[in-house]
This record gives structure tokens, C-alpha cells and sequence, in this order.
């Protein structure tokens, strides 16, 4: 068994990281403080997880989230999708295996995956709307969110949401309000099953090793971990019995990577654009001082009179 | 559960039939992810869905609702066949030897003595053979026809894969694979564990699907052993405490029973309860069933119960029908003889069968009360809600009293898990409004009632005016005080007869345990097999030590266990006939030669001999019984019979419908739906999701997010030969109501082939009605048939038979 | 060269005097231009401060990023509807006409400023028209990117990749119409008397006779012919 989630200790505790743990900073740039805290990661054995959703119940809770209640729509998906007061979602896939042709019920806890090269941040436009800890958490401030949804473009997984009612981008913190006072993610802390522990990034790929040849001893020959590379790794990681296939899992992408058009858009648009601007305008200046003002001579004038006839009145 | 659900972690196999621990159990679940993950355990689920359980399953195999018992029935005869039999056990352990008398047998579908016009049985026949010594006579060697392991093997004989996949609907090929993973735990160093509910419990033969079960466990030698075991999952978070406590209309607390009509005084009552054993040697623990029994008087009446009065045996009501179960509570306010009703933490509009009935049988009350801290349906029965609740208040005169009450979280106390463990719980919260204890409330109606008889008398007011009632705060007596009466405290000083000047028991304090319980009247005990709980020692069911030495799973400091702190029961088994343990990898018992020691609190006298006591001390025989005598209603022997409602006929005995000794009423019967009914040719099944706690968290936000809305589970082949759409709208009915739900189009259903006939399972799921935050909808109950099962009544809810259309969805 | 004369636009008239004074822009004009100027201006402010973290003070402008990111795309629309109007108003006088080639071909002598060795040009010249058409286009191109990334109230209309697409051709057409309309103001400026034609509405006839004679003849021509008693 891994060692169960600790129990809040009853004296205040001070938090174990803040604004000088700091790594990357939407829209700023900053020097980050060396040596870097030790990485931590939140695994997720979908193996394990048989989906009751106490973990999207607790996030509701421990975020005092207010989710609409809605339809029933054919699956057991609740809501159908991430919303800014679900900031994680059970999503069940009902996948017929091709190799034995027997019924597989893959569910999976989808949220933020805390990317180590976040593509939210990279798109975020506002100065310390995001910002990721030098453990690895990605959080969102909320006080500079300015709502413009560029985040959502950034992201290779599809996490971020806007609220209509503040206008501001909302995705699961890894709490890390819970963690910076040595507690489990509030999700982690209800799992009955310990499909989702907690702990640092190495102990947590330690901990996949032995669930991975768990599963291959069952015949999962493909069991892996989810630590995609394309992303410089994650800190929230999925034990797959599939991980060759990631996207059976309600399409977990299967090299992530932060989008091409959106490197492009946040990164040589940017001085191209800046540099087509300058250039334009630094012509203009040039010709001027060149070419001199183009000024209507008096031959001119006389000229339209004459075509006018003013020059006979 | 014989085992407890941290031993879970100890199992070889996980075998979860008859329910979906993952899904109605997510938290006992984690024993089961823990087994898997550390032992390599392996799970197998049987069910006619693909729950969330199997979803984690290593195999999972599909069965037609209702048809467990052949199953079971043949993965016994295939460890028959196969030599899967865990044989020292099965011959030291099991009544496999004892010969059965001559005038016993069964024939299609039906044992000796059946009485069509009754539904009953004369069960004479059905026991041992008893030889001039008065013990039943056994033949060690297993040759003798008559003996119980060559009865059984004839009677499983007919269950061949062939006849099982025809019956079942399991594909041959997939019970085969069952077979040989479950024959495997026939070894002394492999253990199964069966994890079973409703899926077994609520059929008309209930109770023979768990004893199938139980009976393969005693063939695999997996009864009283670590990770073995019959595990119960059990209802609500204190179900168990609540069965414990008398549940049943015929029981008392710690499973003693009511006297019956034929009763009438207390020698006659002793009579047919204090077993004699029936093999030399043995013990038979219910001999001390007077010691609890009058210690359960003194309890209840104090110095009114003395040695005279037959410690007022009278007081006790005796039963003139064998129980007053629900459904008979229903049937006789429908009737008119029944008026005034008190459901407390109940809700039974929706939790019981044929909703229009129990409505009906409402508007006939003259009085409802409701204790709850919720608006029930119940409550709200008279109310009309459009179609989800089509009443007429203007013809209901029924007089409607809701007493607000506090819940779990509100108050302290012990709950009892399906492991018999007694943990003692504090208030997370203080009530809102004018919310009241249950306690508070019942000591107030108590305190009026005996103001009321004290003043105008009545016909017999003794009763109650002699009901002891010594508590600090008589308008609210205290959990800690109840719990101390539960566990039992000594009434009058009881001295050593061999030396009086020693006190062996002192006046006032708490006894230690049961074994301290007399029959004179000097101890009193509200449920003997609490006794240990609040001793002088103090409250055990606080105890929060999780140390666990060996790493048996048996945490013997946490909490207390009945009885007597055990974890395990029969847990004597757990070794072999010489008290050596089967597997040294897991022992929990073993004889040193002068006693029993090990981990757990010994199912049997500590130095009892390991030869000359068996381990099955409630018997009188002191081993198991593969042939139930005459315990069951419905033969010694489990035989596959059809639900009532059948989209087919029983193909072992065509003629048998349903279970011949289950209680129907007579109007009941009118509503069933014919064999193989073309009208409702879909065979239904009711379950839980884990988003929902049955009909009151639909009450809660968040839970009412997590699962909205009501809906019906059907196979895509279904959905396409009905032409209705992923989540569209469908039109259920049954012989007795009709739904409007949305449908959930799924691969985890599947079409059966049964007996030939392809079989189409639509799945209800029970939590919606129409109070509470999430959407509207209907209770599973509108459709359900009101039979219950033969042993214990508990109704068929999971077996019946509806049709479905595509529609439009409700008009309100 | 025959037809009707559609480099003149109603309301553009010749008046004789010292110097003579030419009707270029009616005050609607004047207005309508002026609107999708000042909107112009105010969603490059807005989009260049979201554009790059070195230009996010401009959000102070409009005050805070919030707002910013709300009203930016309203005065887009407003910008496009305007827009529309001027388009409305020159879309024909914008037409490309044979001279313009010749135009063209002669852009060296035009930015030395040698008018006289180039064609009698109508009411624009090719320069103008460049700067039209590309508005135009672009404004197009602005608003359809510009919808597709409003996520307050397009979110659910595009996919995730379309987005991304979008905001980058959006982001690549809003550098494109700056270069643009730096270029129409730098004209402007550098063709001196040309802003009085955006904020009188007139020009003097010397300047018409310059930048514009077939333009200015037509005028004279339109008067002769329609009052002939003169
Ligand atoms: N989330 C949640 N948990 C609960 C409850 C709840 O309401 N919600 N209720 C609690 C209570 S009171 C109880 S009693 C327990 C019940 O716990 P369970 O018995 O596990 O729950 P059910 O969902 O009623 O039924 C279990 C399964 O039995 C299957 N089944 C139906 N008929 C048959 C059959 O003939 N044979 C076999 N093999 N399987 C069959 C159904 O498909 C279903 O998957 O759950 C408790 N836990
Ligand atoms: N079709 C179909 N029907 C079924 C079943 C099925 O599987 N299928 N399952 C059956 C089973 S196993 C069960 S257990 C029943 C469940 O049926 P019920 O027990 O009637 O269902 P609950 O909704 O759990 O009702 C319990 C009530 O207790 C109240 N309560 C909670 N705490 C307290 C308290 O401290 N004091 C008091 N006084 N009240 C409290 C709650 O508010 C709630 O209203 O349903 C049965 N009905
Ligand atoms: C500060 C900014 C601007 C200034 C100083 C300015 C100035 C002028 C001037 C002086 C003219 C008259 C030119 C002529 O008649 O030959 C003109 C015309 C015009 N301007 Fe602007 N302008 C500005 C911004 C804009 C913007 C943002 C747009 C459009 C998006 C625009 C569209 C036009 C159009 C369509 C004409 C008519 C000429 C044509 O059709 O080619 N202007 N502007
Ligand atoms: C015509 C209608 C237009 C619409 C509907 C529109 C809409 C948008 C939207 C929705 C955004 C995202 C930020 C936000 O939500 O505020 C945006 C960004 C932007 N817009 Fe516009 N816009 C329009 C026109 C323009 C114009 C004319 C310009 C240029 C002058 C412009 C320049 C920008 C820039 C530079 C960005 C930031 C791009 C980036 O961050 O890379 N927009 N626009
Ligand atoms: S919406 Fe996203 S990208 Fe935009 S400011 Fe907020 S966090 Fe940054
Ligand atoms: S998953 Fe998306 S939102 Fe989360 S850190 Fe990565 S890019 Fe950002
Ligand atoms: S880590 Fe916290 S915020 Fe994230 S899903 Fe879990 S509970 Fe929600
Ligand atoms: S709490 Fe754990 S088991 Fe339950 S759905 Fe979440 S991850 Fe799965
Ligand atoms: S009642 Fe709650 S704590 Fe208990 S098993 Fe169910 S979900 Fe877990
Ligand atoms: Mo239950």
C-alpha cells in the first residue's frame, strides 16, 4: 500500500512555496531562485480507478465550486465536459479491445496535466496570470486572468475553461494551496482505491514502475506510463493499461506537444511583427527626410484656376 | 461478512457475484485494488451488466439475472468432477459425511413433502439419519449413497456447462474460465473471497444463491480462513448494526428470536432453541441461548423480569404469521388493517415494490409518521407532482407528521460495518433547525405513551409501564448509556461457589464479555454478541490503534468486533484437523499443543482439543453443512427456479413457477407478468450508481451534478431493433407501472442467449423520484413485483420484466 | 476617353477662386472616416497590448486588461461596420483604371515626388487604391479571425486547432493593416494639403491639378456641362 495521505496538522503551518519559488511567469520574464524544489507529481493509475468520482465530488467541494446540475446525455460523464467549476472530470470510454475483442471500461480522470513546458503559460498574455512553481506546479492568479482564452489555445490537453461569470480562466491548482501545507490533493485524499497518490515526481515514476509490471504480469503488454516528453514531462502522470494508444482514453493526445501554430503565434510573429512595424514606419521617416514634403507649387494653383476659368473672373 | 474487509487484502481471488462492490462499495473496494496490487490477486465478476466492478476486473462473464444458483450449482459439480475439492476439509469440517434419511429426495424442481396448497413444505424428512446413540450417524468414508456428499453430487450432476450456459445465458466458454480460476482455491494455500449483495438477496430464492455460494466456499476449504470467506456487503453504513438489533419482526437483538403463537410459555419457548449437540464431544453455543435470552430480559424490564415471572417472557409479543415483514406491513394497510404507520430513516414509496400499491396502501393510513432529516417521497406521497406523482390529495385523508431528526453526522455512536466492526463515531456538526436526535424523539413518544397508560390503562399495560428506563436524562438518554446496556453490566453480585467470599462478578459493573452472561437473572445484556464493547476497560468501539501484528489485516485494536472482538469467525478452520495452520503464509490460529493461540480471538473454547471440537460451534453438529436440514423453507439443497417474471420457462422443471415456497399475496399474483410474456418480453434488473445513495442525496448538490438525471441501460441491439437513440427518450412499463427515462445505448449490456432465445436486459438504476434538487424522475419501484424472497421476504427487485418504446419524453 | 465620369463622387464640386477650392469629402464622409480612424487606432492600441507583454501598459488605457480584452473586439465591429460605409462611399472611384499601371510603373518618380512625369490620375491614385483594397481585405480577414477567437460568445462555434489558426492570422493581418495604415497616414502627411481634404473636406485646386487632374478635369467638365449657360 503507499503510505496514505497525511492528516492536516491542527497548528497553522506555513506555506512551502510562493512568489519566490517561482520558474515561469506568464507575459514577464524573471529570474527564477536556484537550487529548484523538489518536483512533485500526482499519479493517476487509471488501472485502479473504478470511477465512483469521489475525487470530482471532492474537488467540488474543496474548491467550493458550484456546478450546474444538467442532463443526462449517454454516458456516465458528468458534466459532459470540463467547465470552470469542474476543473476535473471522470470521462468513461467503453473501448472494445481488436486484439481479444472483449469490452474494456476506460475511465479517466481528466484535468490539468501541470506540464513542465506549460503551453498556457507560453500563451498567456497577461504579466502573472499563470505561473508554475519551481516543484512543477502550473497555477492560474486569478487577480491578473484578463479572460482572454489564449491559454485554452496554448494548452495541448484542453483543460482551461472561462467563467461567464467572472471572465476568468479556471483549471485544477494541483491545490496547490493543500500542498504548500503538506497535504494531498483534495482528489488524491478521497480516492478510496489509491488510484491517485501523491508524492514527488520520483517517487511517483518508482511507484508506476511496480504498477506497470503489474499490469504486464495481467497480459497488458503495453501498460506504460503518461509522462509525455513532448511536453518536457507532466506533473500530474497517468499509469495507462494502454500506452501505446493513449487516445482511446476519451483522447489523451498521444505526443502532446505544445502546437506548432501557437510557437509560431507566440514566437517569430512577435518580432516579425514588430519588425514589419518598424520598418514601415522608419521608411516613412527616412523618405521624408529624403524626399522632402511633396508641396503644391504655385504653378499648380494657377494652373487649376486657369482650368477653372477663376483666373478670368 | 464471516471475514472483515481489511482481510480482504489477504484473498487469492475476488470473486464479486451478486453485486458491485466497486460501485455501491468504493470504500471497501480499496482492500480488493489492494489484494490485486500487492498479492496479485485476481478478479473475477459475474453479472449481467458490465459494472464498474468488472471494469477493473481481470475476467469478467455476463449471467442472465436470477439464474445464479445454476450457475453456482454448476461450478460445484465442475470442482466435483474435476477433484477442485479441498477434501481434508470438506471431510473434517463439513457434514459431507453424515448420512441423510431415507425418506429425503427431489425431483423435478421439488423435494419430499411439498404442499401445493400451502406453498409449503413438511420438512421431516429433511435431516440425519440419528442413530440409537441420539447423534446422526456419518460415514467417514464417503461411500455410502445416503451420505450428504453423494446427494449433493447427484444433485449438482444435471448443472453441466451445457445446461448452465442454456440456463444462464453465460457463454459456455466463459463459465469454463470461471470454473478453473475458482477451482484453483481449492488448494489449502489458495483462498477465494465472495463478495456479494443485492444482486443474490433480491430474488424470490435469495437466500439459496448466498448458500450455493457458501457451500462451493466449504468445498474450496475457504470458509474461516484469511481471505477467505462469505462477505456480505452490506446496505447502509449501520445496516448491520440495525440486523444486529433485530431487523427482522421475528427477531431480537443477537439474533434470538420472538416467540410464535405455538409458544405460548417459556419452557416451550427453551424447547426448540437450546441445541443439544449432535455428534460426541461437541459443543453446540447456542446451549447458552438461555444466559442471553434472560439477560436480555433483565435488560428490557429490570427487576420487573425475575426468576418467577419467567423473567416476563410474557411481556413479549408472540407472533401469530411467521414475520411482519414490509410487504406484509403494505399488504395490510392496503387491506385496511393496518392504520397508522412510522417510518424513521425510511422511505418506502421508493424503496419498495409496485410504488402504486404502496401508494394506494398510504392513502389508507390514518396516521404517517416521518422521521427524517430529509423531504421523502414518502412524506410527500399525497402531493401531486404531474405524472411523477399522479395523486389526488382531495381523497387522501391520511394525517401526515413530519418529525425532523438529525443524521449520522450529527450525532455520536457506534456504526457496525459488513465486517462486525463497532465503530464509534463523534458529531461532525450540530443540527440545523429544529432537527432532534432519533433518540430524543423516541424517549419522548416512550415517556407519553407510558403517561398515558399510566393514567387511562389499557389491556395490557405492563409492558410497557415495567420497561426499564434508567438513564441520567430520561428525555435523552445518552449513546454512551445505550451502549453500555448493549454490552450488558451485572444486576446482582454473583459469588464463587467455591468460595463465597470471592466475588466473581460485582453489582454495577460492566460485564467483560457474553461468556460472563447468566441465565438467573444477575446479569443484564441488551445483545449479547455486543457484550465486550463498553466494558470496564472502557468504550472499545473508540479504540483508534491501527497496529497489526503479523500484517494479519485483523486490527484487533481498532474498534471492537463481534462477538467477542473477532475478526474472523469459524476462524478455528484456519487450520487443519490437527490445528495446523493450511497455509503458514497466512495463518491466524494454530493449536501449541495446549491451546489455541495466534492472531485473531479463537472461534472456539481456547483449549478445546483440535480433534474432538469442530469448528462450526453454532451447530450443533460443530461442522458446516453442505445439506442445510431443515434450516431453509426452500430444501436443504439450492435448485435453480426462474424469477417470477421470466421471459423464459425454468428449463430444469418446466412446470415450477418461481420459487413453489415463496410468499405471494393472492392479488400479487394478478399483476406478474406471464412466463415468457410477449407484452414484457425484456428481462429488467434495479442497481445503484455510486454517484447516488439511494433516494436522498438526490437532495445534495453535488451528487445530484455527479448523476442528474434518470435513465435506463440497453444494449445497442436492443436500441436498434427499438430504433431509440443514444441518450434519447424511452417508455418503460412493466405489468404494474410505467417510466419515462432517458436511455444510455452501452456495450456493457449485452444480448443473452438463453435456452435458444435471445434475452434483452434493461437496467434501472433507483435513486430518482420526484423530491430533491436533482431533475425529476422515476423510482425503479413503479415497475417492480411484490414477491419476496422465501426465507426472509426480501423482495424481487432484481428480476422482473418490462417492455420499452422509443418517445418523446414526459408531458408534465 | 468616353462614359460617365465615376471618379466623381457626389458631393465633390469645384469652386472657382483664388485659390481655387475643390469639394473632396462631405462632412458625412469626413464623420464616417474619422469613426473607423479613432477605431482603428484604439484596437491597434488594444490588440498590440495583448500582442506583446512589452506593450501590456497599453491596457491602462483602456482600464485594465479585462476591459481590454472585452472591448477590443466591439470596437472591431464597430471598426468593420464603419468601414463598411467608407467602402460603401469610394469602393468605385477605388476601381483600377489603365493609368494606374503606368502609375505604378513610374514609383520612383512618385516617391521623388516627380509628379509631372507621371499620368493624369482621377479622384486616387494607385497608391490610395492599394491602401483601400488592403483595408478592405483586411478588415475582412480581421473580423472573421477576430470572431473565431471572441470566446466570450463564439467558444462553442470552432474547434480548438481553428482557433489557434485564427488568432495567428489575426495577429499576422493586424501587424499587416498597421503597415497599412501607417502608410495612408504617412501619405497623408507627406503629400501636404492632404489632410484638409479629411478635415475641411476640401483641397485646393492646385493640389487636385497635381495629385489628381483627370479628376479635377472631370469636375470642371461635370459643371460645364451641367450648367451650360454659364
Ligand atoms: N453508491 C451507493 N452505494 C450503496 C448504496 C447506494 O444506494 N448507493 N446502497 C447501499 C445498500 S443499502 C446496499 S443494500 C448495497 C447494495 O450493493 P449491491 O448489491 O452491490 O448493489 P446493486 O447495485 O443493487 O446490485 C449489484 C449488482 O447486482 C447485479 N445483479 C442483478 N441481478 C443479478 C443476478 O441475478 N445475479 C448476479 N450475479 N448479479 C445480479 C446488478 O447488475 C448490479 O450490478 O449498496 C450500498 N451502497
Ligand atoms: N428496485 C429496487 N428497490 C430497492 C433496492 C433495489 O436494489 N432495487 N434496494 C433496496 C435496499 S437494499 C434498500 S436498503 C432500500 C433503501 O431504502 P431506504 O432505506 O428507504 O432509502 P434511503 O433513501 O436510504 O432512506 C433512508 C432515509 O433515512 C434518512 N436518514 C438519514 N440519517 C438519518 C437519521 O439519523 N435518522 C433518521 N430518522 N433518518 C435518517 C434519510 O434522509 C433517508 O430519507 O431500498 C430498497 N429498494
Ligand atoms: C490617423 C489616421 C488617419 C489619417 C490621418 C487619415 C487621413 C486621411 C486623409 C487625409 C484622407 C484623404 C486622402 C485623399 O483624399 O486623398 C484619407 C482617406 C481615406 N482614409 Fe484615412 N486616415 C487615417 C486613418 C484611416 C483609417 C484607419 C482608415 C481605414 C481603416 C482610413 C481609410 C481611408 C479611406 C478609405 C480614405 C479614402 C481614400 C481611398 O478610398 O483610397 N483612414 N485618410
Ligand atoms: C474587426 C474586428 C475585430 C475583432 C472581432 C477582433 C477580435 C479580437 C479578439 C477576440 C482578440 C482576442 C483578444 C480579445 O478577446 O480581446 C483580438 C486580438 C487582437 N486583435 Fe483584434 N479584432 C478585430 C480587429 C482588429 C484590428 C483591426 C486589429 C489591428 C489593428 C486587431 C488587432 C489585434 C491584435 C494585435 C490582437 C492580439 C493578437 C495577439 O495577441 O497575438 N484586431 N482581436
Ligand atoms: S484567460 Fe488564460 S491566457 Fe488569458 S489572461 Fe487569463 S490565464 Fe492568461
Ligand atoms: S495541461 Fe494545459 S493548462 Fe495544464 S499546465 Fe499543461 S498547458 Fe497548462
Ligand atoms: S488537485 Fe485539487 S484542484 Fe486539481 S483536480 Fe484534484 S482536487 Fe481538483
Ligand atoms: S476517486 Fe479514485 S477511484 Fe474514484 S473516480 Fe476518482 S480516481 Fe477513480
Ligand atoms: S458510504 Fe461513503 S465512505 Fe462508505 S463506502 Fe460509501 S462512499 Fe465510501
Ligand atoms: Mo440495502
Amino acid at each position: 500500500m503507499f503510505p496514505p495521505a497525511p492528516n492536516p496538522p491542527i497548528a497553522p503551518t506555513p506555506a512551502k512555496f510562493g512568489e519566490k519559488d517561482l520558474i515561469r511567469k506568464s507575459a514577464s520574464s524573471i529570474t527564477p531562485a536556484s537550487p529548484r524544489q523538489t518536483e512533485v507529481a500526482k499519479l493517476i493509475d487509471v488501472s485502479k480507478c473504478i470511477g465512483c468520482k469521489a475525487c470530482q465530488a471532492a474537488c467540488l467541494e474543496w474548491n467550493n465550486l458550484h456546478e450546474e446540475i444538467g442532463t443526462f446525455n449517454g454516458s456516465y460523464t458528468n458534466p459532459p465536459d470540463l467547465t470552470p467549476a469542474s476543473l476535473t472530470l471522470m470521462r468513461f470510454t467503453e473501448w472494445v479491445n481488436p486484439e481479444t475483442d472483449t469490452l474494456e471500461w476506460l475511465i479517466r480522470k481528466d484535468g490539468c496535466m501541470h506540464c513542465e513546458d506549460p503551453g498556457c503559460l507560453k500563451a498567456c498574455p497577461a504579466p502573472g496570470a499563470i505561473v508554475q512553481y519551481s516543484n512543477g506546479i502550473v497555477d492560474f492568479v486569478h487577480e491578473n486572468c484578463i479572460g482572454c482564452g489564449y491559454c485554452i489555445k496554448g494548452c495541448p490537453f484542453n483543460i482551461p475553461r472561462i467563467s461567464k461569470v467572472d471572465n476568468k480562466a479556471y483549471k485544477c491548482t494541483l491545490c496547490s494551496d493543500r500542498i504548500a501545507v503538506g497535504q494531498w490533493p483534495a482528489c488524491a485524499k478521497a480516492c478510496p482505491t489509491q488510484a491517485i497518490v501523491f508524492g514527488t515526481k520520483d517517487e511517483m515514476k518508482n511507484w508506476a514502475d511496480g504498477r506497470i509490471k503489474d499490469l504486464k504480469s495481467r497480459g497488458y503488454q503495453n501498460a506504460g506510463l503518461y509522462d509525455p516528453p513532448g511536453v518536457g514531462g507532466t506533473h500530474v502522470m497517468y499509469v495507462l493499461q494502454h500506452a501505446n494508444t493513449p487516445q482511446i482514453y476519451a483522447g489523451l493526445p498521444k505526443d502532446p506537444t505544445i502546437s506548432p501554430v501557437v510557437e509560431i503565434w507566440k514566437g517569430v510573429t512577435k518580432y516579425v511583427g514588430f519588425a514589419v512595424i518598424g520598418i514601415a514606419a522608419a521608411a516613412g521617416v527616412l523618405h521624408h527626410l529624403v524626399a522632402g514634403p511633396n508641396r503644391v507649387s504655385e504653378e499648380d494653383e494657377e494652373n487649376a484656376e486657369k482650368l477653372t476659368g477663376s483666373d478670368r473672373t | 461478512m464471516t471475514n472483515s474487509w481489511t482481510d480482504i487484502k489477504n484473498t487469492d481471488l475476488v470473486v464479486i457475484m451478486g453485486g458491485n462492490a466497486a460501485e455501491a462499495h468504493p470504500c471497501g473496494f480499496k482492500w480488493v485494488t489492494e489484494a490485486k496490487a500487492t498479492r496479485g490477486a485476481k478478479l473475477v465478476v459475474v453479472d449481467p451488466r458490465y459494472t464498474r466492478s468488472a471494469a477493473v476486473a481481470d475476467y469478467y462473464a455476463p449471467i442472465r439475472q436470477g439464474s445464479d444458483i445454476a450457475f453456482l450449482n454448476g461450478v460445484i459439480n465442475y470442482c466435483i468432477q474435476n477433484d477442485k475439492v479441498q477434501w481434508e476439509y470438506v471431510k473434517a469440517f463439513t457434514n459431507a459425511a453424515y448420512l441423510v434419511k431415507d425418506g429425503f429426495g427431489y425431483q423435478d424442481g421439488l423435494f419430499t413433502g411439498y404442499d401445493e396448497s400451502k406453498r409449503d413444505y413438511n420438512r421431516t424428512t429433511w435431516d440425519y439419519q440419528i442413530g440409537p446413540d441420539g447423534y446422526a450417524m456419518v460415514d467417514e468414508t464417503l461411500q455410502n449413497p445416503r451420505c450428504v456428499w453423494n446427494l449433493l453430487k447427484a444433485h449438482v450432476a444435471l448443472y453441466t456447462p451445457d445446461m448452465v450456459s442454456r440456463i444462464t445465458g453465460t457463454p459456455k466458454d466463459k463459465f469454463l474460465k470461471v470454473c478453473e480460476m475458482i477451482g484453483e482455491c481449492a488448494s489449502p494455500t489458495k483462498t477465494m473471497t465472495s463478495m456479494y449483495a443485492l444482486g443474490w438477496t433480491q430474488h424470490s430464492k435469495g437466500s439459496q444463491n448466498i448458500r450455493t455460494m457458501a457451500m462451493l466456499q466449504l468445498i474450496l476449504g475457504n470458509i474461516g480462513v484469511r481471505g477467505g470467506g462469505m462477505n456480505a456487503l452490506r446496505g447502509h453504513s449501520n445496516i448491520q448494526g440495525l440486523t444486529d438489533l433485530g431487523l427482522m419482526s421475528n427477531l431480537i437483538p443477537g439474533y434470538l428470536t420472538l416467540p410464535t403463537e405455538r409458544e405460548p410459555d417459556f419452557p416451550t419457548y427453551m424447547a426448540s432453541r437450546g441445541f443439544k449437540p449432535l455428534r460426541p464431544n461437541q459443543m453446540s453455543y447456542w446451549q447458552n441461548y438461555k444466559k442471553f435470552f434472560v439477560s436480555f430480559q433483565k435488560m428490557m424490564w429490570g427487576p420487573a423480569a425475575t426468576a418467577e415471572n419467567n423473567f416476563a417472557f410474557e411481556y413479549l409479543p408472540k407472533l401469530d404469521v411467521p414475520a411482519y415483514d414490509v410487504l406484509r406491513a403494505f399488504e395490510l394497510m392496503k387491506q385496511g388493517k393496518m392504520n397508522a404507520y412510522i417510518c424513521q430513516g425510511f422511505n418506502p414509496l421508493q424503496a419498495f415494490p409496485n410504488k402504486a400499491k404502496l401508494a394506494e396502501a398510504l392513502g389508507k393510513l390514518k396516521l404517517l409518521v416521518i422521521m427524517d432529516p430529509l423531504e421523502t417521497e414518502t412524506a410527500r406521497f399525497w402531493e401531486n407532482h404531474g405524472i411523477y406523482n399522479p395523486a389526488e390529495p382531495a381523497k387522501i385523508q391520511t394525517e401526515v407528521i413530519q418529525l425532523p431528526t438529525t443524521c449520522f453526522a450529527e450525532d455520536e455512536g457506534a456504526l457496525v460495518s459488513s465486517g462486525r466492526w463497532l465503530q464509534w463515531h463523534w458529531p461532525a456538526g450540530s443540527p440545523p433547525g429544529e432537527a432532534k436526535t432519533d433518540v430524543w424523539i423516541m424517549a419522548q413518544i416512550h415517556l407519553r405513551l407510558k403517561e398515558l397508560y399510566r393514567k387511562e390503562g389499557g389491556a395490557f399495560p405492563d409492558a410497557l409501564l415495567n420497561l426499564q428506563w434508567n438513564y441520567k436524562d430520561p428525555h435523552e438518554p445518552s449513546p454512551e448509556e445505550l451502549a453500555k446496556e448493549m454490552n450488558g453490566y451485572v444486576v446482582s453480585d454473583v459469588v464463587d461457589p467455591n468460595d463465597p467470599t470471592k466475588k466473581l462478578l460485582e453489582a454495577g459493573k460492566q460485564v467483560a464479555g457474553f461468556g460472563a452472561l447468566r441465565d438467573d437473572g444477575s446479569t443484564a445484556c441488551g445483545c449479547w454478541i455486543y457484550s465486550g464493547c463498553y466494558t470496564e476497560a472502557g468504550n472499545l468501539m473508540a479504540r483508534r490503534d491501527n497496529s497489526d501484528p503479523g500484517e494479519t489485516g485483523a486490527y484487533a485494536k481498532w474498534a471492537f468486533s463481534w462477538p467477542a472482538n473477532r475478526r474472523i469467525i469459524y476462524n478455528r478452520a484456519s487450520a487443519d484437523i490437527n490445528g495446523k495452520p493450511w497455509d503458514e503464509t497466512r495463518k491466524l490460529l494454530w493449536w501449541d499443543g495446549a491451546r489455541w493461540t495466534g492472531y485473531d480471538v479463537p472461534d472456539i473454547a481456547p483449549t478445546a482439543k483440535p480433534q474432538d471440537v469442530g469448528p462450526f460451534i453454532m451447530n450443533p453438529e460443530g461442522v458446516s453443512r453442505l445439506f442445510a436440514r431443515g434450516m431453509m423453507r426452500d430444501g436443504p439443497f439450492p435448485v435453480h427456479y426462474e424469477p417470477f417474471e421470466s421471459p423464459v420457462a425454468n428449463v430444469i422443471a418446466p412446470k415450477v413457477r418461481g420459487n413453489p415456497v415463496a410468499r405471494v399475496f393472492k392479488d400479487d399474483f394478478a399483476q406478474f407478468a406471464e412466463v415468457a410474456s410477449p407484452d414484457f418480453p425484456y428481462a429488467a434488473t434495479s442497481y445503484r450508481l455510486t454517484e447516488h445513495f439511494h433516494y436522498w442525496t438526490k437532495n445534495n448538490h453535488v451528487n445530484s451534478v455527479l448523476q442528474p438525471e434518470f435513465f435506463v441501460e440497453i444494449s445497442e441491439e436492443l436500441a436498434k431493433e427499438k430504433g431509440i437513440a443514444q441518450g434519447g427518450w424511452a417508455r418503460v412499463w412493466s405489468k404494474r407501472g410505467s417510466v419515462f427515462a432517458k436511455v444510455y445505448v452501452t456495450k456493457r449490456i449485452r444480448p443473452m442467449l438463453v435456452d435458444g432465445k435471445t434475452v434483452h436486459i434493461v437496467g434501472i438504476p433507483i435513486h430518482w423520484g420526484f423530491v430533491g434538487a436533482a431533475r425529476k424522475g422515476f423510482p425503479a419501484n413503479q415497475l417492480t413485483p411484490f414477491v419476496g424472497d422465501a426465507n426472509i421476504e426480501t423482495p424481487e427487485y432484481k428480476a422482473f420484466c418490462v417492455n420499452i418504446e422509443p418517445t418523446t419524453g414526459p408531458v408534465a | 476617353m468616353s462614359g460617365k465620369p465615376y471618379d466623381v463622387e457626389k458631393g465633390d464640386g469645384v469652386h472657382r477662386g483664388h485659390p481655387v477650392t475643390v469639394d473632396r469629402y462631405t462632412l458625412a464622409a469626413r464623420i464616417n472616416h474619422w469613426i473607423t480612424a479613432v477605431s482603428l487606432i484604439l484596437l491597434a492600441l488594444s490588440g498590440m497590448a495583448l500582442f506583446s507583454p512589452q506593450l501590456y501598459f497599453l491596457t491602462a488605457l483602456f482600464g485594465g486588461g479585462q476591459i481590454t480584452r472585452a472591448i477590443h473586439p466591439w470596437i472591431g465591429v464597430v471598426l468593420f461596420f464603419s468601414f463598411a460605409g467608407l467602402f460603401i462611399r469610394f469602393w468605385k472611384a477605388n476601381l483600377w483604371k489603365s493609368e494606374d499601371g503606368t502609375w505604378l510603373r513610374r514609383i520612383r518618380d512618385v516617391l521623388a515626388g516627380h509628379e509631372e512625369r507621371l499620368p493624369e490620375l482621377g479622384k486616387y491614385n494607385a497608391g490610395q487604391k492599394f491602401v483601400f483594397w488592403g483595408m478592405s481585405f483586411l478588415i475582412v480577414v480581421l473580423i472573421s479571425s477576430g470572431i473565431v477567437v471572441w470566446d466570450q460568445y463564439f467558444y462553442p462555434f470552432t474547434t480548438i486547432e481553428q482557433k489557434r489558426v485564427a488568432i495567428l492570422i489575426h495577429a499576422l493581418a493586424a501587424v499587416a493593416i498597421i503597415c497599412v495604415w501607417i502608410i495612408h497616414v504617412y501619405a497623408a502627411i507627406w503629400v501636404r494639403g492632404t489632410i484638409g481634404a479629411m478635415t475641411k473636406g476640401k483641397v485646393t485646386g492646385g493640389w487636385a491639378w497635381r495629385h489628381h487632374r483627370k479628376w479635377l478635369r472631370e469636375l470642371v467638365g461635370r459643371r460645364t456641362t451641367r450648367t451650360p449657360a454659364e
